[in-house]
């Protein structure tokens, strides 16, 4: 033991654990910024405004899956907009429903469908359209999860697969006209649970639900990176191979981690209809699934929080800069995420880690001997794992 | 189906017509310090790969406590009580030393338990902390380490593992005089509790700390007893013994990189083999400089 082994290893003090002001400020600063959502920008923002706040609140949601999948996971979900469609179809499907009172609605009409399809059945049920948003993306992720995974597809293979999912969806919304009201998708909504959707408090309270939800997921996703499960996370990120071999099985951890991510998207789609007010396949397709994962990037995909911020900011970007230039934004997106990958690849989130490895790398080694893997012999001192002193 | 922990039966690996391994026997006893020694491809890291469902056989059998082997996954080999380190010592550079520590430790427990966070430091951890000396290191990334820490903090997962049998890689390839000396106590210490089978090419650490040996050549088990016995037999010398020992005195470690010793296909299949067990691990490489 530790008697019998000399300790050759000389250190510098590992760093003490951190204070208790430390400890407090992750979650002091999430205290207030669910402060500066509930409570400070429901009085000053205008209800378009707010509106669209809830709009990119929404995108935020599914970009917190994609962090804890992507950043923490290494699984590049290039579909996620799959799982965003099938919450949202869900929840347009009960609110045509709810609008036609009995009838068929109104896209069903005009595509000459007589009777109500039995998919469309259950969705008159509020709890069962809702309960499917998010059952509905998790059964889905587990069941490509645990088939694929299983096989040790990862990697480009695994987003390359994710992206054609995203792509057949979407063609297969556009051919079932009468089902789903193919191009157009569902829209004109009236009704939300007795609420008149165009009405400002209507709207006001939309958002003030939407921020809950991301607050609470925020929390969970949260609990779950720093637990033992997150690390395992890591682990396999970055040692999928290894990680075999203590014992787990990564096809399983994965199947779980993308399940999360998929509910998540799959709620975020429930709650963007009735915000928005329209789920179509331009709006889970390729081009917006893929849009996300950029904005995780730029956010910073290693912290949950740069996800969150990286979707909030550039669906304001977005919305801005379209204002101004139609076209100008798809090349100011390209530009961004060409930017960011190069200069600050954990982005906006990690510049100050960036920096200071930059700064780090810059600085001259005190002679240290570097030893890599496998190298033969060097004679000289054992490590001396010290800090370079600045 | 004796008292025996392992038992290696006939054995093939073939890679492309190359046959690795041809025809291998191998019985370990349970509480045994096995050291396999050999030639670079000889099969002694491929046997390794073989037992922990790495690679496929070609035929053969592989018993542990007597239940088969081959044809489990890797972590259902784990979990049945067999762990293993890699030449290339592999640890996940992003986790904490403690971290590294305690998910080896962790397997046991159930998925949903995980959710929770780690509080406190386990005992297993805790002694395998203690008996690699890393303890003052606990709480630095994985990252940082030098290569002889990081072959103790993949041995300290391994004994965290808590498995019954335990297969080590080349500890001390790449490592200096005193890392030897260090792993070398530290294999003593685990020999005393575990049933351990190490590979191993340095022939001064086979004097110093081998008891049984087996020798390989060419994918067949050529001798097998004592460290002198086998230091004595004249087929050891003229495959290994005399070539070795020129190698470790001019302080070539790591198989397969040391080079230069004749056997053409021998070294395109060790090469082949590395690249297969790198397959994740990318994490090894960039040893020290991190920081």
């Amino acid at each position: 033991m530790t008697t019998t082994v000399r300790n050759v290893v000389r250190v510098a003090p590992p760093p003490a654990g951190p204070s208790w002001r430390g400890r407090l400020r992750a979650p002091a600063v999430f205290v207030l910024v669910a402060v500066l959502a509930l409570v400070v920008a429901p009085l000053l923002l205008e209800p378009f405004r707010l509106g669209l706040l809830a709009k990119y609140l929404c995108f935020g949601i599914v970009a917190l899956g994609i962090g804890l999948a992507w950043g923490q996971g290494g699984m590049l979900t290039l579909g996620q907009g799959v799982f965003f469609g099938l919450g949202g179809y869900a929840m347009g499907m009960y609110l045509k429903l709810h609008d036609a009172g009995g009838d068929l609605p109104d896209f069903m009409v005009w595509s000459g469908v007589e009777k109500l399809p039995a998919l469309w059945v259950p969705f008159e049920n509020p709890v069962f359209a809702v309960a499917f948003a998010v059952i509905g993306p998790v059964v889905l992720a587990v069941l490509l999860g645990s088939l694929v995974f299983r096989q040790r597809v990862r990697g480009a293979y695994f987003a390359i697969l994710t992206q054609a999912l995203a792509a057949a969806t979407v063609i297969l919304l556009v051919g079932q006209q009468g089902l789903t009201g193919g191009t157009n998708g569902l829209t004109n909504f009236f009704d939300l649970f007795g609420q008149d959707l165009a009405a400002d408090g209507t709207q006001r309270g939309l958002y003030i639900v939407v921020a809950a939800v991301l607050g609470v997921l925020y929390l969970v996703a949260w609990q779950l990176v720093r637990s033992r499960f997150g690390r395992l996370l890591i682990a396999i990120r970055d040692g999928e191979d290894r990680v075999r071999f203590l014992g787990y099985n990564p096809a399983t951890v994965k199947t779980v981690t993308f399940a999360v991510s998929a509910g998540m998207a799959g709620l975020a789609g429930a709650l963007f209809v009735p915000v928005v007010g329209i789920i179509s396949p331009a709006l889970l397709g390729v081009v917006p699934s893929l849009e996300l994962v950029v904005a995780v990037a730029v956010g910073g995909r290693f912290s949950l929080a740069g996800a969150v911020l990286g979707a909030v900011v550039m669906g304001y970007a977005k919305t801005s800069f379209s204002e101004q230039f139609a076209d100008g934004w798809l090349y100011l997106q390209g530009a961004l995420f060409i930017l960011v990958m190069t200069l600050a690849p954990k982005g906006i989130f990690g510049l100050a880690a960036t920096a200071r490895d930059f700064v780090v790398s810059r600085r001259p080694r005190t002679g240290r001997p570097l030893m890599s893997t496998g190298t033969a012999d060097i004679g000289g001192p054992l490590i001396e794992a010290q800090e370079p002193r600045a | 189906m004796s008292g025996a922990l392992l038992e290696v039966r006939d054995l093939s690996v073939v890679f492309d017509g190359f046959r690795a391994i041809d025809g291998i026997d191998l019985t370990v006893e349970q509480g045994e310090l096995r050291f396999l020694i050999g030639p670079n491809g000889a099969g002694k890291t491929t046997l390794i790969d073989v037992i922990t469902g790495l690679t496929r056989p070609a035929a053969g059998s592989v018993r542990f406590e007597g239940r088969d082997l081959v044809g489990r996954k890797e972590h259902e080999i784990v979990r049945m009580g067999v762990g293993r380190t890699f030449q290339t010592s592999v640890v996940f550079e992003q986790l904490s030393v403690v971290e590294n520590l305690d998910l080896a430790a962790s397997f046991r427990r159930p998925l949903w338990s995980l959710a929770r966070r780690r509080r406190g430091v386990s005992d297993a951890v805790d002694a395998a902390m203690r008996t690699t000396g890393l303890d003052a290191l606990a709480d630095r990334p994985a990252g940082v380490l030098s290569h002889g820490q990081r072959q103790w903090l993949e041995i300290g997962m391994l004994i965290a593992q808590r498995p019954r049998l335990l297969l080590l890689d080349e500890p001390v390839a790449g490592m200096s005089g005193d890392e030897r000396a260090r792993t070398g106590e530290l294999l003593t210490e685990i020999a005393k509790d575990h049933t351990v089978i190490v590979v191993e090419h340095d022939m001064d650490f086979l004097r110093r700390y081998a008891s049984q040996v087996t020798v390989l050549h060419e994918g067949k088990v050529l001798v097998e007893g004592s460290v002198d016995e086998v230091r004595a037999d004249p087929r050891v010398q003229e495959v290994y013994l005399g070539r070795a020992d020129d190698k470790s005195r001019t302080g070539g470690g790591g198989e397969g990189r040391a080079g230069g010793d004749g056997d053409g296909p021998a070294d395109g299949r060790s090469q082949a083999g590395d690249g297969e067990k790198s397959r994740g691990p990318a994490v090894g490489s960039a040893a020290g400089e991190v920081k």
